[in-house]
């Protein structure tokens, strides 16, 4: 056994690519409480003031502190960038300095130049010129190929956000790789998956093998992205310290290659407390030590930055990069998965204050233990900062490793990878339905001639119907977009480094996605069981809708509307499957427009459920605003109506509440008055009830 | 039968343990000065509802119940007595929690056969959400437009029969802060054996939308909503009186 593995219970990972099977072989599941944890050092503190007065002066300067216009970023591009060499315990940015946005022109050089342009900035016009006439970007490629209908459908937002003018992300590299086996054990690894491809060079055959060199050139070049810090990360990482940052120098490496809408973590936690419980064994680090390492490296995931628009800032309401990092869950042999290192992770909201990056995401399971439960649930409290997954439902369909990428898509790390989907708008797409493919915003045809309908009131069975056809039109016309552009994207800007840290043979998840079900829902239930008149133009387009009457709405436990909600899921996810999907892609969709809602809401007309025009869209698969008045569980229970095995990319209902709401504190007086016997109190939980659903 | 029903809230943390399900009953007795339900007070109206009908509701979110259970509030649950007890009786059967929010104005102890009625939907209740308004009887009059013997009845009654009990004041600038009333129900509940705890709400404002909406004068215009402070150091009052009793009785117990 090689000395970096001294200690570790031996298995299949030794000879085989297998950070799961080391896992589950060598993890301590950690059912105490939170009092082991530690506090920031003075060190900690130091460095999280610079970022905060960085944070400030990038405020000052409108939002982008400094940006490079000459030097395009690849895994080597840099040299090393500190924000104070002798205080950080894990090191590296993505360019020479903190807070520099780097340059990454393959996804589009037009996005490139803009992003720089809308901050004040210009990017050198050599690099321009060579963009635009001697090597082709992943945009210019998707609009070499799309047709004139999907243009349309583009321009009319009735198919939004698609990753055709940058990177598509949503791909988590095992960044854990790097640290349990060096980078040279990987590399050995692609080139004997080089050398045994077939010999018969089908087209499909020369793909993989120029993908594999790629691969095995992007894993050289983030070797020497170690040599570039001082760090030799051919060999396996020794202890926890390394082993944080071989695994940060492998994601670093990704973000310094791509900039993609999600660049998410992954599973890391419990695989570094592998090392952590190691190294206190052997009294190597103290937990201080160890939390400080721990602080440091979300740090640096705080501090990765993107050249974006105003435009796409403005979509996903803020500058978001979805790192996202999934803590907890349960083990396919019941073991749970929480360590101290998910506790540490989540302590970082503590020690550095809250943030909104990286993503910190609880794999929730009933049978987490109590302790995290309570720690979660204080730190949700404390913070606002942590999500919340399902783990008793993923882990039927992915397994006890897999990590969530973005907000909620699921995949095995290392096994899987997405295809990232964008959104069809399918509020939208049902006043197509009433208006025969004219839209009903700028009067163009842009769906197919279909009849409109003509009556005065709509009737449901016609509007449905119609609604059936036109949703097969958009799914046929949206998942042909997404061919082409991971075809281009593949072709123009592979992910090389991040694909390297996955297996030779990968489930491509072909993502879609959702956007206005709710406003759907409450429209259908409004033609159902009110009555609802159109209001039309000169033109006879249907503009504006008058109710008459109450109908049901989406989000109170109501089945005559929620099964309006899933009928409309289930059949938009049929009429995706019957569309060939690039690359052996399996088709998911996800509900999940956390914050671009608004921003679809602006481009779509009046709806049938008395939504006006232009007003914004209830996130996800959330309810419509101030329509659900039975209280959350009865809110809850709609949204978890929609079926999973439709939606295998993830259902996201936003839940604010305001703490007092979440029950009380104060509430038994044990030790104030001696008379208190013992109380079922605590904070209710919430969970318990999404779990079982 | 069925139960005239305000509303029902589906997720409800601050009437009981756990996340419950709540039932605002319809009709209440009382006129309390800050009550932030005014649309409950008639007796008239609400929805009718069956006791299947409303454990239909709780069943079919059962999961998001687990540590909670039903709470019956209002409006005063009690003037529908024989109701709110088909409902914990069928509660009891299927092993829900059940917590009656009530402010015990209802109680005639003197009266043998209410008594037995009052027996019976106790041997179902779990907690009693017990709700005093003052402890002055004149200021308990005109706060609430009813007088105060029946509810320390029903307090004593519940202390008899040993039935939990969560006692809640909404400390209210001016009415009930003064350190006196305070602490003679800390005087009171410190006699008692069966309390489990104290709350002390901070008055609040947001019911005033609802005078309005209804045409109503709102009888505590211009009193400021109180700071959380203030309530949790009137709370203290009311501890230190319940302390006091307990000293007493230890002292003669030695």
């Amino acid at each position: 056994m090689k000395e970096q593995w001294r200690g570790f219970r031996p298995g299949p990972w030794e000879r085989e690519i297998q950070v799961r099977d080391f896992i589950q072989k060598n993890y301590t599941p950690y059912d105490g409480d939170d009092r082991f944890l530690a506090g920031p050092t003075g060190n900690t503190l130091r460095l999280w003031d610079q970022v905060m007065e960085l944070n400030r002066q990038e405020q000052a300067a409108g939002g982008v502190l400094d940006m490079d216009t000459r030097v395009i970023s690849t895994i080597t591009s840099h040299g090393p960038g500190y924000l104070d060499r002798d205080l950080e315990t894990i090191v590296g940015f993505q360019t020479d300095k903190p807070f520099k946005r780097s340059l990454q022109p393959y996804g589009g050089i037009r996005m490139a130049e803009k992003a720089c342009a809308d901050n004040g900035y210009q990017v050198d016009p050599e690099i321009s010129e060579f963009f635009t006439t001697h090597r082709k970007t992943h945009n210019a490629g998707v609009f070499d190929a799309y047709t004139p209908e999907m243009r349309a459908c583009r321009s009319s937002h009735i198919i939004t956000g698609l990753p055709d003018a940058y990177g598509r992300g949503r791909i988590i590299g095992d960044y854990r790789r790097v640290a349990l086996y060096g980078v040279d054990r990987l590399i050995e690894d692609k080139e004997e998956q080089k050398a045994t491809t077939r010999s018969t060079m089908y087209s499909h055959i020369i793909r993989a093998r120029e993908e594999l060199s790629e691969q095995i050139r992007a894993l050289k070049e983030l070797k020497e992205l170690g040599t570039i810090y001082g760090f030799d990360i051919s060999r396996p990482a020794g202890d926890v310290r390394e082993a944080i940052q071989w695994t940060y120098f492998a994601y670093l490496a990704a973000v310094k290659e791509q900039n993609g809408a999600a660049m998410s973590l992954g599973r890391t936690s419990t695989f570094l407390d592998i090392y952590a419980e190691r190294d206190l064994a052997e009294g190597r680090y103290r937990e201080e030590e160890i939390q400080e390492f721990v602080d440091h490296f979300i740090m640096k995931l705080r501090l990765v930055k993107f050249a974006r628009t105003p435009e796409y800032n403005a979509l996903f309401s803020g500058d978001p990069t979805w790192v996202t990092e999934s803590i907890g869950g349960v083990g396919i042999d019941g073991r749970h998965l929480v360590t101290k290192m998910s506790f540490r992770y989540l302590h970082t909201l503590h020690n550095l204050g809250t943030a909104p990056e990286p993503n910190l995401t609880v794999l929730w399971s009933v049978r987490l233990p109590e302790h995290f439960k309570r720690f979660c649930a204080k730190t949700s409290i404390e913070s606002s900062s942590v999500q919340y997954e399902n783990d008793d439902l993923m882990r039927v369909t992915h397994g006890d490793d897999y990590a969530i990428a973005c907000c909620v898509s699921s995949m095995r790390v290392g096994k899987e990878m997405q295809f990232f989907g964008a959104r069809a708008n399918l509020a939208k797409c049902l006043l197509y339905a009433i208006n025969g493919g004219v839209d009903e915003i700028s009067g163009r045809q842009v769906g197919p001639k279909y009849r409109p309908v003509t009556s005065e009131y709509l009737e449901f069975d016609e509007v449905m119907d119609r609604y059936r056809d036109m949703m097969e039109w958009l799914a046929g016309v949206y998942v042909n977009s997404l061919n082409i552009i991971h075809y281009m994207h593949d072709k123009y800007s592979y992910e090389r480094l991040q694909m390297a840290l996955h297996d030779m043979h990968v489930t491509r998840w072909f993502a879609t996605g959702i956007a206005g079900l709710s406003v759907v829902a409450d429209s259908l239930s409004a033609i159902r069981y009110a009555r609802v008149r159109t209001i039309r133009d000169q033109l006879g387009i249907v503009r504006d809708y008058q109710v008459q009457g109450d109908f049901p709405k989406y989000g109170n436990d109501d089945d005559r509307v929620d099964r309006l909600a899933v009928e409309v899921v289930h059949t938009f996810m049929n009429y995706v499957k019957r569309n060939h999907c690039y690359r052996g892609g399996i088709p998911t969709t996800s509900i999940l427009t956390i914050t671009s809602n608004v921003v679809y809401g602006k481009a779509t007309g009046a709806t049938p459920d008395g939504r006006k025009a232009g007003e914004a869209f209830a996130p996800g698969a959330n309810p419509m605003h101030h329509r659900d008045s039975h209280g959350a569980v009865a809110s809850l229970a709609s949204v978890a109506k929609l079926p999973f095995m439709d939606a295998q990319d993830g259902i996201s209902n936003t839940f604010s509440i305001i703490p007092g709401a979440l029950g009380k504190e104060d509430q038994v007086f044990l030790g104030e008055v001696d008379c208190g016997p013992e109380l079922a109190c605590g904070i209710p939980n919430l969970m318990e009830g999404l779990d079982r659903e | 039968m069925k139960g005239r029903i305000h509303s029902i809230e589906s997720f409800g943390t601050v009437d009981g343990p756990g996340v419950r399900l709540v039932v605002f009953f319809q009709g209440c007795p009382m006129r309390c000065q800050y009550c932030h339900n005014p649309d409950t007070w008639a007796l008239e109206g609400g929805t009718d509802m069956s006791v299947e009908e409303i454990l239909a509701q709780y069943e079919k979110n059962q999961a998001f119940y687990s540590r909670g259970g039903i709470t019956a509030t209002g409006g005063e649950p009690l003037l529908q007595m024989e109701f709110v007890t088909a409902l914990f009786e069928a509660a009891a059967r299927l092993g829900i929690h059940t917590c009656l929010d009530t402010s015990g104005i209802l109680f005639r102890p003197d009266h043998l056969m209410e008594l037995g009625r009052y027996d019976r939907l106790m041997s179902v209740t779990d907690l009693v959400l017990l709700d005093i308004k003052h402890t002055d009887p004149e200021a308990h009059r005109t706060l609430t437009g009813r007088p105060l013997d029946p509810v320390l009845a029903f307090a004593r009654y519940l202390d008899s029969r040993n039935v939990p009990v969560w006692v809640r004041q909404v400390a209210v600038p001016g009415i009930t802060t003064d350190r006196k009333q305070l602490y003679e129900l800390g005087r009171f509940l410190g006699g008692l054996k069966n309390v489990q705890s104290l709350e002390v709400l901070p008055y609040h404002t947001m019911g005033v939308p609802k005078y309005q909406r209804l045409g109503m004068e709102y009888p505590l215009e211009g009193v400021p909503p109180m700071e959380k402070a203030e309530a949790d150091a009137a709370r203290r009052v009311v501890l230190e009186g319940m302390k006091a009793v307990k000293r007493e009785a230890m002292a003669v117990r030695w």
